[in-house]
């Protein structure tokens, strides 16, 4: 017993400690309030700046509800570790960032840490944003404090203990955050640099193609290897990707620019509101973005023609459960002469028919693509009414086999009823983006 | 040749698998309610019922229909006997050509089915796949109010609001 | 002259063994007529005047008959209520038969808006006549004088309580007889059946699955065709090897004529499938010669034009104190009927028959004879209604497309559908239009000047000429497409309403007619006056700005017609428009005013439109209109055709434009051709109409179209401060200029 006592008494000291050194790691003071500043008071070039770093930062995407209004929060964003809801950015002075100064933002941006100093969960994603200068921050101020203010109050957090306690966020702070502001690789061009400093800040490409570990932070040596979020699965944007056809500095030009790619097919899923948003940005830095993914993509690999030259599918056996599924529900579309965006893409194209799980695959045919309201937009009618698991799942092998070169996926039949599951979920939430494919240049499929 | 039940009756089809349903129903079955409207999933005139959901039967190909149940506007009731939801849109006179009204009334039957009290954002939602040329929407929108109304009523008098 | 009627008034006089009807209520319902010598009687009477030619009674019972067609706008309703009301029948006891070669008389296209002046008002007075010369009849019979007698559902009654039934009454020829000039109409305040919200009788079918469009036309014996057009305008089939394509299952037949190529199968897929076949076997030489869409404007402008001063009045160069200058543009923009056209053709007897949904079975008729090279008489089309059309849509050259293929398989009934996008990329779409304006205000803040300027081609390339349609021109031994016309005014065409109904002491119009017509054209509902109004009224909006003054006080300050008037204060009143008032924050008010084609129903909408500053997606929150269409026939068919007008041009008006590259048509499906989706219908619409006992019907199918497209553009420059011109205002025009 008194072993016990002991040992119960050294992990007091030690918890006691721990919490006065963690209450001095996580302690932040509180940046004053100031009156809300006159909307005029800004520099209209610098809003204008800001409304694009904005764009690029996809900000209206996880700040937005779905039916809510611009940056008014209240997007629910599940977690290993529960659901976070984003916060209300508008300026309006109680529910919103009205009564932060410009070093109270930026001191968010960069350290994640609001206002009154309480520590902000990595959904938001300090650790790329730390990278942006501080003119691009004061631009994104002057941007956000010029819409219109909304009263939306943040909605609570659905936290399971310990991760309910802010303090603890300082703890991941210390061992993923790093600070300061991008570096410049001499090296490299100026618009690869500008590149870089997109992609790995605003942008913040890797929140969802780099893998996470156990503590929700990014895999430093796993850059852009590909990432599960949500129900979606984004791709590898690296030199493992999937991509049947390598990717190209003007492929993922267009892709980004215009939402489609006549090698690559279209945007769908979150991706689709990413490509929205780069439509309206000078074409300046989706270019620089593209050069910089360009050469995280690397050269293509041996052996990775892909399929317009190599003709890679597989003879599938006709006779197969699924053929009759793809002959009859999709080759209409997806074997029409029509150019992109508004036609099937070839499937020996499709980067989800040789991803390494069939979750986009499959979320794709259930949902289908929903027209964005009012303008030109690829349409694909859902099929989750009219399929049944197992005809999902028989299409689906079929579709591999067919189309892909890779080898069978494992555990389909799973991967269709979590699909089939999220689907009804997703339809809910989506918001479906605000802008529809541009560049309607007429390039036929290969 | 296949077995399919559409509107409570099995019916022997002879027609490829690949055949949308959408042409078994008008030419094999000489079904008028689903229409052609653009073969291509785009528009919804040619929506009907299949084990409950609404489905675009120009995009269902008989294969996928195997021991599944098939629903059209004629199933629903006749001019004598109007289902709900025909009466709600004859009193709304919900229609101006109603090339699209098959499509849309099959749409909302389905959502009444799952959800007997949809709100206003519901309804749109749900029928936002389905495209009216006329500019009947807000007549469209009142009547499947109102058959929603109706199918609660019929309810309670113990009469069936769904499909027979 | 407008004054109420009363029964005692009525006389009807017998004379030398036939009726004559004499008439106490001159003006009347009297359609405005040219001031011809001989005055004629009202409506389509004029040029159809037997009687029995409109209202027969006979065994089957009582049938009106219209040479104009449903459409989906209630007409077939509302000619029965007519004729149901002036033969003092129930509204059940009349049938009516719409458009049929062998069977009504020819009112040309259901068109224009015209349906109820033209077509109703010769119901209306036939009836009348028909019901006078029963009575007249029945006082012979009884030897009562014809003023002591009444009626009542379908019988004349005696003082005493004989009675005698209109179908005793009816012998021989007796309505054989051509119309007076007048009629003894019912007093409008004894209407039982006219001016009621009775059902539309078409629509139990439309929602049950009964048979209700060409479409569903199921003959005995029917092949289904599809058609395999041509990837372009002006494309030339090079190599098409049809041997194969005639061994696929079900396949009949392969028809090529010249450019013209379609397949005949048993069963519709089966018809689709050997489409697609054809399709891909079919070779062909395309031109590049479609005109820049991104430099619309400019190629408008800059085509050979006819030009006419259309109005004049004092001194154009005569300018106020301040002046302003503006230009509006709009593309080409699309029917797009969610049906695909469609049509039945058989040739048996060495008549060909077409079952049809084309607004004027007449003029196709001739159109169609021309191409089959065979005289009019040899070929019979009745109209079986489509999907909407809202103006000339596919429907003419899919009957033509149904002829030319029929008659290569007699006997047999063939049915043709297009296919969705041969009706996107092939439709005659509604011209691309600009219009300048400059005006000026004098002192007072009144508009002294007004120049206005519209460029456009013709509003109709409608057949009668068989050059008008595709499979003509398609054909070998093809027909010329004829040369394109200017609509007169008073209607007018690409300067429908181009002359403005308000008064201004200087004004100066011109029409700049474009002949040629780089991409295919006619009649979309509304013609010119779609953009002449959205035109006029959005800088009637300018002006007033420029003026300091309220939108509809500045217009009020420039109308006389009381009617007019009305129609404004009435739309201003029920949505609360106050001089000054803001909307709420993102959000503007709108108004606009026409009259259509100035001589139609008036029709005046105020609207609120919400705007997403962040995305600058637009949204008509609620509209409120006011209409006078003259005498009411059915309220709730026109308050639904009002109702309509305003949602499916607040469509065109925010999304809507045919795009295409130097080659080929790009806008061919919903998916490149976008248009409204519930999301983006508004919260309400109300409908206020201001009935006009007595008065001559006015057409409303279009009126609210160029009033709608104004008051959400207005709307739209009142919440975001910017004012957009140029047509559609989509979303990303105009959050391009809340950033500029």
């Amino acid at each position: 017993m008194s072993k016990l006592r002991v040992l119960a008494a050294i992990a007091f000291v030690v918890v006691i400690a721990a919490a006065i050194a963690a209450f001095a790691i996580a302690w932040r003071p509180v940046i004053a309030a100031i009156e809300p500043p006159a909307p005029q008071s800004f520099d209209r070039a610098l809003v204008k700046r800001g409304r694009d770093l904005a764009a690029i930062g996809n900000c209206n995407d996880c700040h937005t509800a779905p039916g809510g209004k611009a940056f008014a929060g209240g997007l629910p964003v599940p977690t290993p570790f529960g659901t976070v809801y984003s916060s209300n950015i508008t300026p309006d002075p109680d529910s919103g960032i009205g009564r932060w100064s410009e070093a109270a933002f930026r001191r968010a941006m960069r350290f994640g840490v609001d206002r009154a100093g309480h520590h902000l969960y990595p959904t938001f994603p300090y650790d790329h944003f730390t990278n942006v200068t501080d003119e691009d921050d004061r631009a994104l101020y002057a941007f956000l404090m010029t819409r219109p203010a909304v009263r939306a109050t943040d909605h609570p957090n659905e936290l399971s203990f310990p991760f309910n306690q802010r303090f603890i966020i300082a703890g991941w702070k210390l061992l993923f955050l790093k600070g300061g502001t991008y570096k410049v690789d001499r090296s490299q061009s100026a618009e690869w640099n500008r590149g870089a400093y997109l992609v790995d800040g605003l942008a913040h490409c890797g929140a969802c193609h780099t893998p996470r570990n156990g503590l929700g932070a990014e895999e430093a040596n796993a850059s852009f290897s590909g990432a599960n979020v949500e129900n979606w699965h984004a791709y590898a944007i690296n030199a493992q990707s999937h991509a049947p056809v390598p990717w190209t500095q003007d492929a993922l030009f267009h892709y980004l620019r215009d939402g489609w790619d006549a090698d690559h097919g279209t945007a769908r899923g979150p991706m689709a509101e990413v490509t929205a948003n780069l439509s309206s940005v000078p074409e300046s830095d989706v270019r620089a973005i593209a050069l910089y993914m360009a050469s995280v993509f690397g050269p293509p690999p041996q052996g990775r023609d892909g399929p317009a030259k190599g003709n890679g599918a597989q003879a599938a056996a006709a006779d197969q459960p699924g053929a009759a599924i793809y002959q009859a529900a999709c080759a209409t579309c997806h074997e029409s002469d029509r150019p992109l965006p508004y036609s099937g893409i070839d499937l020996r194209l499709s980067t989800a028919l040789s991803a390494p799980d069939p979750r986009n695959a499959a979320n794709v045919i259930l949902s289908g693509i929903r027209p964005v309201s009012g303008e030109r937009s690829p349409i694909m009618p859902g099929f989750a009414n009219s399929m049944t698991d197992d005809q999902l799942v028989a299409l689906l092998q079929y579709l591999r086999s067919r189309f892909s070169t890779r080898p069978p996926w494992s555990g389909v039949d799973q991967a269709v009823r979590n699909a089939r599951q999220t689907e009804t979920v997703a339809l809910k939430t989506s918001r479906g983006s605000d802008s529809a494919p541009g560049g309607l240049k007429q390039r036929d499929k290969p | 040749m296949m077995t399919l039940k559409i509107n409570g009756h099995d019916h022997e089809i002879d027609a490829d698998p690949d055949t949308p349903l959408l042409y078994v129903l008008r030419d094999d079955l000489k079904l008028n309610a689903a229409k052609f409207g653009c073969g291509l999933g785009q528009c919804g005139a040619c929506t009907v019922i299949v084990d409950g959901r609404a489905v675009l039967s120009c995009v269902t190909p008989l294969v996928l229909l195997k021991d599944k149940e098939v629903t059209t506007l004629e199933g629903l009731g006749t001019v004598d006997k109007p289902a709900p939801i025909q009466r709600a849109f004859m009193e709304e006179q919900a229609a101006q050509c109603g090339y699209c009204i098959a499509g849309m009334m099959m749409r909302a039957q389905a959502l009444l089915q799952r959800n007997p009290k949809p709100t206003d954002a519901q309804i749109r939602e749900e029928l936002q796949t389905n495209l009216c040329r006329c500019g009947t929407h807000m007549r469209i929108l009142r009547a499947v109010h109102r058959a929603a109304h109706l199918m609660d009523t019929a309810e309670l008098t113990n009469e069936k609001g769904s499909p027979r | 002259m407008n004054g109420p009627i009363h029964p005692d008034r009525r006389q009807v006089l017998a004379s030398g063994g036939a009726l004559i009807v004499s008439f106490a209520l001159p003006g009347a319902f009297a359609q405005e007529q040219g001031a011809s010598a001989a005055p004629k009687p009202p409506g389509s009477l004029a040029k159809s005047p037997y009687l029995d030619a409109w209202i027969r009674i006979d065994a089957s019972g009582i049938t009106a008959f219209t040479g104009k067609v449903e459409l989906g706008q209630g007409f077939k309703t509302a000619f029965q209520q007519i004729a149901a009301e002036e033969l003092d029948v129930p509204f059940e006891a009349v049938k009516v038969v719409t458009a049929d070669t062998s069977r009504t008389s020819n009112e040309g296209y259901t068109a224009g808006s015209h349906s109820m002046q033209d077509s109703g008002t010769a119901i209306l007075n036939a009836a009348a006549q028909v019901r006078a010369l029963l009575i007249a009849e029945a006082a012979r019979r009884f030897d009562v004088p014809a003023e002591n007698l009444r009626t009542e559902s379908g019988a004349v009654i005696a003082p005493d309580g004989r009675r005698l039934s209109y179908g005793d009454l009816v012998a021989g020829d007796m309505l054989h007889v051509e119309a007076q000039v007048k009629s003894n109409l019912k007093n409008p305040a004894s209407y039982k059946v006219m001016g009621h919200p009775v059902p539309r009788v078409d629509i139990p079918a439309k929602v049950t699955g009964g048979a209700a469009y060409v479409q569903d036309m199921r003959l005995p014996g029917m092949l289904h065709a599809r058609l395999v057009r041509p990837p372009s305008y002006g494309a030339q089939l090079t190599e098409c090897d049809a041997a194969s394509v005639e061994k696929l299952p079900g396949v009949v037949k392969v028809v090529r004529s010249g450019n013209f190529l379609a397949v005949v199968a048993q069963k519709e897929f089966q018809a689709i499938k050997a489409m697609r076949a054809l399709s891909a076997a079919a070779k062909w030489k395309e031109t590049a010669q479609l005109p820049n869409q991104h430099d619309l404007p400019h190629v408008v402008t800059s085509l050979p034009s006819r030009d006419s001063v259309i109005f004049e009045v004092g001194d154009p160069a005569e300018t106020g104190k301040k002046t302003l200058e503006a230009s509006y543009t709009r593309p080409y923009q699309s029917h797009g009927s969610i049906g695909p056209s469609c049509a039945v053709a058989q040739l048996s007897g060495g008549v060909m028959t077409v079952w049809t949904h084309t607004q004027g079975v007449y003029p196709d008729r001739a159109g169609i004879a021309e191409m089959l090279r065979v005289p009019p008489a040899n070929v019979h089309l009745i109209h079986v209604e489509g999907s909407g059309c809202y103006g000339h849509n596919g429907a003419d050259d899919a009957a033509a497309d149904a002829a030319l293929i029929a008659r290569e398989l007699p006997g047999k009934p063939v049915r043709v559908q297009w296919m969705r996008e041969q009706e996107h990329g092939w439709e005659p779409y509604g011209p691309a239009m600009v219009t300048r304006l400059k005006a000026s205000l004098d002192d007072s803040g009144a508009i002294a000047s007004w120049n206005f300027e519209v460029w456009s081609n013709t509003h109709s390339m409608r057949p009668g000429g068989g050059g008008c349609m595709l499979a003509a021109q398609l054909m070998a031994d093809p027909l010329a497409v004829p040369p394109a016309k200017p609509l007169p005014l008073p209607e007018g065409g690409g300067d429908r309403n181009a002359i403005p109904i308000y008064k201004f002491p200087n004004a100066h119009i011109v029409h700049h007619f474009i002949p040629s017509m780089p991409v295919r054209i006619s009649a979309m509902r509304g013609l010119g006056a779609y953009h002449n109004v959205f035109s006029i009224e959005s800088f009637m909006n300018e002006l007033a700005e420029l003026a300091g003054a309220d939108p509809v006080e500045f217009r009020l300050k420039h109308l006389d017609d009381p009617r007019a008037r009305e129609v404004v204060e009435k739309a201003a009143k029920e949505f609360g428009w106050q001089k000054g008032q803001k909307a709420p924050e993102g959000r503007g008010y709108g108004f606009a005013f026409a009259r259509y084609k100035n001589l139609a129903a008036y029709c005046a909408i105020a609207s609120e439109v919400e705007v997403d500053r962040e995305t600058g997606r637009p949204r008509l929150v609620r509209a409120v209109a006011a209409v006078d269409s003259g005498q009411v026939v059915n309220p709730d068919g026109l308050a639904n055709q009002v109702e309509g007008a305003i949602v499916q041009s607040t469509s065109w008006t925010l999304y809507e434009a045919v795009t295409f590259d130097q080659t080929r048509i790009t806008s061919i499906d919903w998916q490149t051709y976008p248009i409204l989706r519930f999301d983006a219908v508004p919260d309400k619409i109300d409908v206020h109409i201001i009935n006009r006992p007595g008065l001559p019907f006015l057409g409303s199918g279009e009126t609210g179209q160029g009033p709608a497209a104004a008051s959400v553009a207005n709307a739209i420059a009142d919440a975001t401060g910017k004012r957009l011109r140029d047509l559609p205002l989509t979303r990303k025009r105009i959050k391009d200029a809340i950033d500029a």
